[in-house]
């Protein structure tokens, strides 16, 4: 059998978003855990960070990863946690991607942004900072980020004022408890000369604990919709709320689930992931570790290369805001449970929330993140279901005298049987003479 | 924009060439652009070395009657301080 094949190349796409789709040669920016080491617990974690793993990338293997980002010329890094800052070798690295052209834009609870910090960060052109905050208040922040968070993080932003920094950004996570602080959070960005940056909750990490608390309502999404088209330009969101398109005129922004195309994730250990917030087995294409390093896994691995094939929309293909909306975002609805190729968890057309009914109702499961480095002294997370549990502590009446184990006996128990008897008898000989001695 | 005077890339863009054409980063403004075709990213690459916009068209084989759709691109450009004027 033979097959034909056009003859003609396929017709050239015409829309930058087009060629996104089909993968670039390098990606545009990535996102980078430096750690996962923090020493904050939010409880919205993406990466359920808290504890460093001591399988973390050496300074000298980090340092190689961005000598083969210069050779990618990927414009910059995300620089993400964890807490990034609290790595002794974070100044050294930072110092070391800005002198191999790679940009640098961090994110930091500002715990290590002291004035002299600033300083050397206001006096570096290739460095952005980025300072999360999810409450303009201390008592909706502190919630979230953990007591005196707040205060850290304006701390922070007066140092950077301070040293002359400017338009570096304040980094939001909208919730159900900030969305209806949109202008405040606007108000302190200006105040310290700063740029509102908003981002989306995603059920990812140690976020999906608490996820249905706090992910925005329907009327809320509407509220930071209105907000978002009447700011425009002034506010950047890092193309999180594309799903929000389905309300009528598309966002700014590319519009885009960039995972494997344009974006992906390099955590700690070096593992390459397609999405910022997936750090699940699910997403990972390889490990910077791996023969060829980032640049293979980047262009070669099976996942990145399914990515980019033409993604079927599924059920929501027939919906008309299927062009901007494209089917929200992955890693939401990989969380909570839903097909991938169906709508996302927080549709604005509401097919999302028919979907988590459903999945309710069939008792689906939902994917737990694959890694858990919360600290183990953590604030007690949120649970369901569980009250105290009643333990009877009594004396076992089946024991009759403590226990002895064989070694307490004789040193040399479980190894008699290797040894050939003259030998057995020599040592034996020996060890009781000491016995002796001791006793 | 002039399309007679001297040109270059702002001393601050990194310029990757990609298969529609490249992607433009400046780590002043820390804004992205797209040229959207190879013969755009050549003429970019040419002025540097032009003594004008214009003739960096000329340079790379741009006739004359497609000049004007490659100079709006430069002064879009411009417009984002992607290149700027230089001293010839």
């Amino acid at each position: 059998m033979t097959i034909a094949f056009p003859t003609e190349a396929p017709p050239r796409p015409a829309r930058l978003v087009d060629h996104f789709e089909r993968g670039l040669d390098a990606p545009i920016c990535l996102t980078w855990e430096l750690t996962y080491a923090c020493n904050l617990s939010c409880v919205h974690c993406l990466s359920s960070s808290g504890r460093r793993d001591p399988r973390e990338l050496s300074t000298a293997e980090c340092k190689a990863v961005f000598d083969e980002l210069e050779r990618m010329q990927v414009f910059y890094v995300n620089i993400g946690g964890g807490e990034p800052t609290v790595r002794s070798d974070f100044w050294e690295l930072l110092e070391y991607a800005t002198a191999h052209h790679v940009g640098v834009k961090f994110s930091t609870n500002g715990v290590k942004i002291t004035p002299d910090a600033a300083a050397a960060l206001a006096a570096n052109d290739y460095v952005d900072v980025q300072i999360s905050l999810d409450g303009a208040t201390p008592e909706v922040n502190d919630a979230i980020r953990g007591p005196r968070s707040y205060e850290t993080a304006l701390r922070a932003m007066a140092n950077l004022r301070d040293a002359g920094m400017k338009g570096f950004k304040l980094s939001v996570v909208c919730t159900r408890t900030n969305i209806g602080q949109l202008d405040e959070f606007k108000a302190i960005a200006d105040e310290y000369g700063a740029q509102l940056r908003l981002t989306r909750l995603r059920p990812s990490g140690r976020g999906a604990d608490v996820w249905d608390e706090l992910h925005p309502t329907q009327a809320q999404q509407r509220e930071l919709y209105d907000w978002l088209v009447a700011h425009g330009d002034e506010v950047l969101t890092g193309d999180s709320f594309f799903h929000l398109s389905a309300y009528g005129q598309a966002l700014p922004g590319l519009n885009l689930c960039g995972a494997g195309r344009v974006v992906c994730l390099i955590d700690p250990i070096g593992d390459v992931y397609a999405c910022p917030f997936a750090i699940h087995d699910e997403f990972l294409a390889g490990s910077v570790r791996d023969d060829g390093g980032f640049a293979e896994v980047w262009r070669h691995s099976e996942l990145f290369t399914r990515l980019r094939e033409p993604q079927s929309g599924g059920a929501c293909t027939s919906c008309q805001f299927f062009d901007t909306c494209k089917g929200g975002c992955m890693a939401a609805k990989f969380f909570t449970g839903l097909p991938l190729d169906g709508p996302d968890p927080e549709c604005v057309q509401g097919y999302g929330e028919q979907e988590l009914a459903k999945r309710k109702n069939t008792g689906g499961g939902i994917p737990l993140p694959s890694g858990d480095h919360s600290h183990r002294t953590s604030p007690p997370r949120p649970r369901d279901g569980m009250g105290p549990v009643s333990v009877t502590i009594r004396r076992r009446d089946d024991i009759q005298a403590p226990p002895v184990s064989a070694c307490a006996e004789s040193p040399l128990a479980g190894f008699a049987a290797t040894l050939t008897p003259r030998e057995s008898g020599a040592e034996g000989h020996h060890q009781e003479g000491t016995r002796t001695t001791l006793a | 924009m002039n399309a007679e005077t001297a040109w270059r890339v702002h001393p601050q863009v990194s310029v990757r060439p990609e298969s529609f054409g490249a992607l433009l980063y400046h780590f002043g403004t820390r804004k992205l652009s797209f040229l959207k075709d190879r013969t755009l990213l050549a003429i970019v690459e040419a002025l540097g070395d032009a003594p004008s916009a214009r003739a960096a068209c000329e340079a790379v084989g741009v006739s004359a009657a497609s000049q004007p759709k490659y100079l709006q691109a430069l002064e879009t450009l411009a417009a984002s301080h992607m290149i700027e004027e230089r001293t010839a």
